[in-house]
């Protein structure tokens, strides 16, 4: 695997050679620090420890601050992990959005909107239950049964039902890199990405 | 710049287009491909809205085709346009005119603007 942390800028769309108008997002990817490799020796994983924006060091607890000057880099707001990281990198390497190649396809994780609290239909897809005519009223977005009375005489763990929807953590496969601009840092992929504009994002593939 | 007017700058085809808006009665000469030939074919109409900005605005054509009104999307920007040409501009009193579709005949004509 390789990856590369970055913040969702925006949608737009462009024109492809063939005249195609395709929707894109703009990911304003890199550059991100090495701050750690971990080695199935010491730590009985493998992986790559990378670091990505900008963070005032007096907002920052001085356990983190050591951690990144080990590296050798300033502090960094975004710390994530990647296993099995495919290319060899060294604590304190820099990773920028080159480690891709246009056309390549990838994987873009990101934390989706949050939608607070949605009924069944919004949450599930569900059909609802009532029409609005036939004398009935207030039955057109419910849930309908949720078990039996006797038997089971309980509600089954799992059941779908209304709740706190969205804010969670979303991978989207398959996105084509359109373009790099290596010198903006920007990488544009095919289609839409989870997440707010601004939110962190993650590359991989 | 921001980012989104820098990629539209970067990538998308910069051309001239003549100035029009609703109401105006227009040609859109576009490119077909067919397999791995191209041609151009054209469609009349008015323009019966603009929408959007920058690179990714488009605008609707209306023309009855046989008595069969036939409504056409475009993006401005798009490459496969070939050319525009404006016949007419008309003088129309909303930006989208959306009350030509209930309209058939002589009371679905735009009236044109005399300067």
């Amino acid at each position: 695997m390789k990856g590369i942390i970055g913040k969702k800028v925006g949608m737009t769309s462009i024109f492809e050679p063939n005249g195609k108008q395709t929707s894109c997002t703009i990911i304003e990817a890199g550059p991100c620090v090495v701050t750690q490799v971990k080695s199935s020796e010491k730590d009985g994983y493998h992986a790559v420890q990378i670091a990505f924006g900008e963070r005032k060091e007096k907002n920052t607890p001085k356990s983190l601050l050591t951690h990144f000057s080990k590296a050798g880099t300033a502090p960094k707001k975004v710390v994530k992990e990647f296993r099995d990281y495919s290319l060899e990198k060294n604590s304190g390497d820099v990773i920028t959005c080159d480690i891709f190649a246009e056309g390549e396809e990838v994987d873009v994780v990101g934390t989706s909107k949050g939608k607070g609290f949605q009924g069944v239909v919004k949450r599930h897809g569900f059909g609802g239950v009532g029409e609005s005519t036939h004398g009935q009223h207030d039955r057109q977005r419910a849930p309908g049964s949720v078990g039996g009375s006797s038997y089971p005489a309980r509600v089954f763990k799992g059941m779908r039902m209304a709740g706190r929807m969205g804010g969670g953590k979303v991978k989207v496969r398959g996105l084509r890199i359109l373009k790099i601009f290596p010198d903006k840092n920007y990488i544009l992929v095919s289609g839409s990405v989870p997440g707010h504009n601004g939110s962190i994002v993650l590359i991989q593939n | 710049m921001d980012a989104i007017a820098f990629v539209q700058d970067q990538l998308n085809p910069k051309k001239e287009i003549p100035p029009f808006r609703a109401g105006d009665n227009i040609t859109v000469n576009y490119k077909i491909i067919e397999g791995n030939k191209e041609r151009i074919q054209s469609f009349k109409g008015d323009v019966i809205k603009r929408q959007g900005r920058g690179f990714t605005a488009t605008f609707t054509v209306r023309k009855i085709s046989d008595g069969v009104g036939v409504e056409r999307l475009f993006p401005l920007y798009s490459p496969n346009i070939d050319s525009i040409t404006v016949h007419k501009s008309g003088r129309v009193r909303r930006a989208k005119l959306y009350y030509l579709r209930e309209r058939a005949g002589k009371s679905a004509r735009i009236r044109e603007k005399r300067i």
